[in-house]
């Protein structure tokens, strides 16, 4: 089934190696055999008690009261947990890296902005009581008109669903609701393409579905500090971020996890340990807080739908060059790490491919449902759904195959990419003639001979004229020839490259500036202005 | 009433690590007395395999066999910070911060060594199953078990290391995007053979053939597991999965698995896979990652297959039968579009 | 309240107090303490939790406890033959089957029935044993690969 080509790039790569490249055994296979690898539920406490949350029912909704007395009463309940009891009760989760505003409520108290946000927070001596509490709550709303589209959530006069973000748009840089790429003039190239094309595709949400649900047991500790035991995929990111929200110390949290059943990128956001180590101590005892697969498919956050379009310009000889996305990450009623994927997704515009004019505008648009957070391929799952999609119905446009089109028109070592960046350490050719040879896609012989390397092989010499990209960098530095790089791993450490000692070696550091193009400003603010200042 | 067949392409890379860079991850390692290694983190396994590739690299950058070394995560008070395991970092950045770690460890490993046998460190090599020897003299050796004992005992020296691998924050130009999103890339090239039955609008997927460009497979069995359930993920995305099946109507959206859909063991197809190895100049040994990428290409590859196939275009995932039958049914019937292969 | 509960577990004699009207996994993982039982989904969709009960596979999230009063119940934690794996357990293992971990032990359960029964079992056999067990890692592949390989491993014991 697998099989590897070790021909190829050889010359790149001393395979001199003991440990690595050997299909040694998992380290932990034999816990997961023998049912003995340490889920963070497999922890038991005599005195366990069990947090459950009470959730909104409406899209969007003005909460007008709540009435818990019934609830704090019954059998079984030892503590109710209010909006009023959450000492840092609004954050983002970007917040530990300074990027974008605190936005969001572990409890809500005015408003309800999705259907399952949570309200209330129930901890009893068992799940069944503390749901049967659960239904003694009353709660009363004024429903608002909600939106659930983004184009229409963009639109003059739609409901504003985040109180942060009024307009219903993440703000980058104090000053655009989108993240922009501009790179060469895509207008006047369409003006020249003879084939333009402008389609629409739209990604579904999806759920992470992990076989292990989202969950956390936070459980006071001998020395006045907690444990957490949790299922997230990022320790110290839940960690600060919990110590936030509970405005207490860092290091009086300790959390134990790394053992972790599936997450796919849905167990980032942090969505139980705030909680549970909240209600461990309010009532000084073991809590978990512990999503049903029902929590977790409708209100654990899916993936993000996305929709895309993308305009694109060719020569009837079957060269892109333009290509233009537009597209929207419905980010749900809250910004999480959506707003990140945007600038994550202008940065996988146009694909792996050389196009000599770019431009990308991208939008993180809230909606009044669950919000979406980061999944397997985040930022680019969609985009590359759209881009190949896209690929395809462009060689059938110009009447070329398929896999030559795409071999035409991918990028190799040395070519500048639209963020300004040399491309390097290419190998989308390589791939697909790999891939064509054992699926018996026929090739023709140009194409089977074309090569990442500087240099190109065959369908590039003399391209260097239809590739000008005016105004981009003609005279770019390229990578040191088509003398292949060839790194060596000696074990006496001063042979090896060290990226510790250093900052990354001079072949990743970004090129020289490059003339910028005509309309931008040089000097722009610094992304990290939105960050502001780093983290210490 | 007819099956079709047809096959479509997707070519696509993948940018290694957290977009723009800025998320560090740190590793400790360190010798006990006996000469056993243990690589603390606070990483995360996912079931991507953490625990597994930073002990491999731990391993070959100390020049011990692998059964020496165990990778102790995830915990806050031992464990030093990472990131987190997402954005397909943890082999770049956790391996390399291990690496760095590792190196540091031998350095006082191979210093304490020199020290018993009276040479020169300069002089010495590790011969990779728990002895360290004099270059072009191997009889001339100590065990690792020995150097250790030596070192914590005579010497009062801590065979340890520490590392740090962080990729600078990139600026980004709010008018021309530009940035440095990341220092490498992945690679892979999928061709999805799919079956249509134009009669209920069922896509079976018949076979995948695909080519994943990874810098360095760490461990093969392992980058087999990532790119064969990855393909798997990748084919329930493009014709199963949505939460909300009217999406951006709300309705409908499913309450458990038996409405929430996947493909089971009953609807998987052959795979050959092929592997290239470009090494990443700042990669572990040159590795990059192929954990998020593998899902990727499937999704338009199986939507051209389908075109291909029988002659309609579905740009709205998942691709149901609802779907597919309505669009023949727009279409005038199913017709196979492009050469067939 | 709870009432007392008796049953052989993995062929141990074994008693617990449970709420009337309590699953079988609850009791299995809170009161008796066999950890080896997972939950997935609380709603018996998944597998994850999947236990021998007489040698029938069920989903123990939502089997009742006191409907298996007295009958034999089998899980992952008593595969092992003393120090020995089950060939399952060896057989996942050199397959590489198992990523997360997470729906093993449900997986391993649901393959033992099938082999228990059926000693010969052809692809979809195993198939069908393992149809009701979602895996979000793997793809299947290896872990249908790894109980066809344990059926001849076993064969070859028994010849």
């Amino acid at each position: 089934m697998l099989e590897f080509r070790k021909d190829i790039f050889a010359d790149e790569r001393d395979d001199n190696l003991k440990e690595i490249g050997q299909p040694t055994q998992r380290q932990d296979m034999l816990g997961h055999v023998t049912g003995t690898s340490p889920y963070y539920d497999d922890h038991r406490f005599a005195n366990l008690l069990h947090l459950k949350i009470l959730r909104s029912p409406h899209a969007h909704a003005r909460i007008r009261s709540i009435d818990d007395a019934a609830a704090a009463r019954a059998p079984g309940v030892k503590r109710i947990i209010r909006a009023a009891d959450v000492p840092v009760n609004l954050n983002t989760l970007l917040s530990l890296i300074q990027f974008g505003k605190d936005d969001e409520p572990s409890l809500a108290s005015d408003f309800v902005r999705y259907r399952g946000e949570p309200i209330l927070g129930i901890v009893a001596t068992s799940e069944r009581a503390a749901l049967e509490a659960m239904a003694l709550v009353r709660v009363s709303y004024d429903q608002l008109p909600a939106v659930f589209d983004v184009e229409e959530a963009l639109k003059p006069g739609a409901p504003s669903v985040n109180a942060t973000y009024p307009k219903n748009t993440f703000e980058y840089y104090g000053k655009y609701d989108h993240q922009k790429l501009r790179f060469g003039d895509v207008e006047e190239a369409f003006k020249q393409a003879d084939v333009v094309m402008e389609e629409r595709y739209q990604m579904s949400p999806i759920e992470h579905a992990p076989t292990e649900t989202n969950g956390s047991i936070a459980v006071p500790d001998t020395n006045g500090r907690f444990i957490v035991y949790t299922s997230t995929q990022a320790l110290f990111f839940s960690l600060d971020t919990s110590a936030k929200i509970n405005a207490v110390p860092s290091n009086q949290l300790h959390f134990i996890g790394g053992t972790v059943g599936g997450g796919f990128g849905g167990k980032v956001d942090t969505m139980t340990e705030p909680l549970s180590i909240l209600a461990a101590r309010l009532t000084g005892a073991p809590v978990r807080y512990r999503f049903s697969r029902h929590e977790e498919m409708q209100f654990g956050s899916p993936r993000g739908a996305e929709r895309i379009y993308i305009k694109d310009g060719a020569t009837k000889d079957g060269r892109i060059v333009a290509r233009k996305v537009r597209a929207y990450f419905d980010s749900g009623a809250y910004t999480r790490l959506s707003s990140y994927a945007v600038v994550k997704c202008v940065a996988h515009v146009p694909g792996p491919y050389t196009i000599p004019n770019v431009c990308a505008d991208v939008f993180c648009v809230f909606t009044n449902r669950t919000p979406a957070t980061a999944m397997r391929g985040f930022g680019v799952t969609a985009l590359d759904f759209a881009i190949e999609c896209q690929m395809d119905k462009l060689a059938v446009a110009v009447g070329m195959d398929p896999l030559e089109f795409r071999l035409l028109n991918a990028y190799r070592d040395g070519d500048m990419k639209a963020h300004r960046r040399e491309a390097k350490n290419c190998a989308l050719i390589e791939c697909a003639q790999v891939a064509a040879e054992k699926a018996n896609w026929p090739l023709r012989e140009e194409f089977r001979r074309m090569s990442s390397r500087a240099g190109g092989g065959p369908g590039r010499t003399g391209a260097s004229a239809d590739r000008a990209r005016a105004p981009a960098p003609v005279a770019a530095p390229r990578v040191a020839a088509a003398a292949p790089q060839r790194v060596t791993y000696d074990r006496a450490p001063t042979a090896a490259p060290s990226p510790v000692a250093s900052p990354p070696p001079p072949r990743s550091a970004p090129p020289p500036p490059a003339p910028t193009p005509a309309g931008s400003t040089h000097g722009a603010p610094r992304f990290s202005s939105v960050f502001g200042t780093r983290r210490r | 009433m007819a099956k079709y067949r047809g096959r479509g392409v997707a070519t696509i890379n993948y940018p290694i690590g957290m977009n723009l860079g800025g998320d560090p991850s740190q590793a400790l390692v360190h010798s006990n007395p006996t000469g056993k290694f243990t690589v603390a983190l606070s990483s995360i396994d996912l079931g991507q395999g953490m625990k597994s590739v930073t002990r491999q690299i731990c391993a070959e950058t100390l020049g011990v066999p692998v059964e020496d070394v165990y990778v102790d995560t995830a915990d806050s008070d031992t464990g030093p910070h990472c990131m987190g395991s997402f954005a397909s970092r943890g082999t770049h950045r956790v391996g390399n911060a291990v690496m760095a770690a590792a190196r540091e460890a031998r350095a006082v490993m191979m210093d304490a060594a020199a020290e018993e046998l009276e040479v020169d460190p300069g002089d010495l090599e590790t011969d990779g199953k728990g002895a360290i020897r004099v270059k072009g003299a191997p009889h001339r050796s100590i065990s690792v078990r020995d150097v250790a004992i030596a070192a914590q005992f005579r010497q009062g020296k801590t065979i340890s290391g520490r590392g740090i691998f962080l990729v600078p924050l990139s600026d980004v130009d709010p008018e021309t995007g530009e940035m440095s999103p990341a220092t490498c890339y992945a690679h892979a090239c999928l061709i999805a053979e799919v079956e249509v039955d134009d009669e209920t609008g069922d896509v079976a997927v018949l076979k995948m053939t695909s080519a994943y460009e990874i810098g360095r497979a760490i461990n093969p069995k392992l980058v087999e597991q990532q790119l064969v359930g990855g393909s798997w993920m990748g084919m329930s995305h493009a014709l199963y999965e949505t939460p909300e099946p009217y999406y951006p109507n709300t309705r409908e959206g499913a309450q458990d698995f038996n409405e929430y859909l996947m493909p089971g063991p009953g609807d998987i197809c052959p795979h050959d896979i092929l592997v290239l190895e470009r090494p990443a100049p700042d990669g572990p040994f040159g590795a990059k990652g192929p954990g998020e990428m593998c899902a990727n290409p499937v999704l338009p590859a199986v939507a051209n297959a389908i075109f291909n196939a029988v002659g309609v275009r579905i740009d709205e995932l998942p691709i149901t039968p609802e779907k597919v039958l309505r669009a023949l049914k727009a279409r005038g019937g199913a017709a196979g579009h492009g050469r067939a292969r | 309240m709870k009432t007392p509960i008796q049953f052989q577990l993995n062929g141990e004699d074994v008693a617990a107090f449970a709420e009337s009207g309590a699953n079988l996994l609850d009791v299995l993982r809170e009161a008796v303490g066999d950890l080896s039982v997972k939950g997935g989904c609380w709603q018996g969709t998944c597998g994850t939790c999947t236990v021998l009960v007489e040698g029938v596979p069920r989903v123990s999230c939502v089997t009742l406890a006191e409907t298996c009063a007295g009958k034999s119940i089998e899980t992952a934690a008593g595969l092992r033959r003393g120090a020995d794996l089950h060939p399952l357990q060896a057989a996942f293992m050199e397959r590489f089957a198992a990523q997360c971990g997470y729906c093993t032990p449900g997986m391993l359960m649901a393959a033992k029935a099938l082999l228990d029964r059926n000693p010969n079992p052809t692809r979809e056999n195993v198939v069908d044993a393992i149809c009701g067990n979602i895996c979000r890692c793997t793809g299947y592949e290896p872990i249908i690969q790894a109980v066809l390989d344990a059926a001849r491993a076993d064969d070859r014991r028994r010849a």
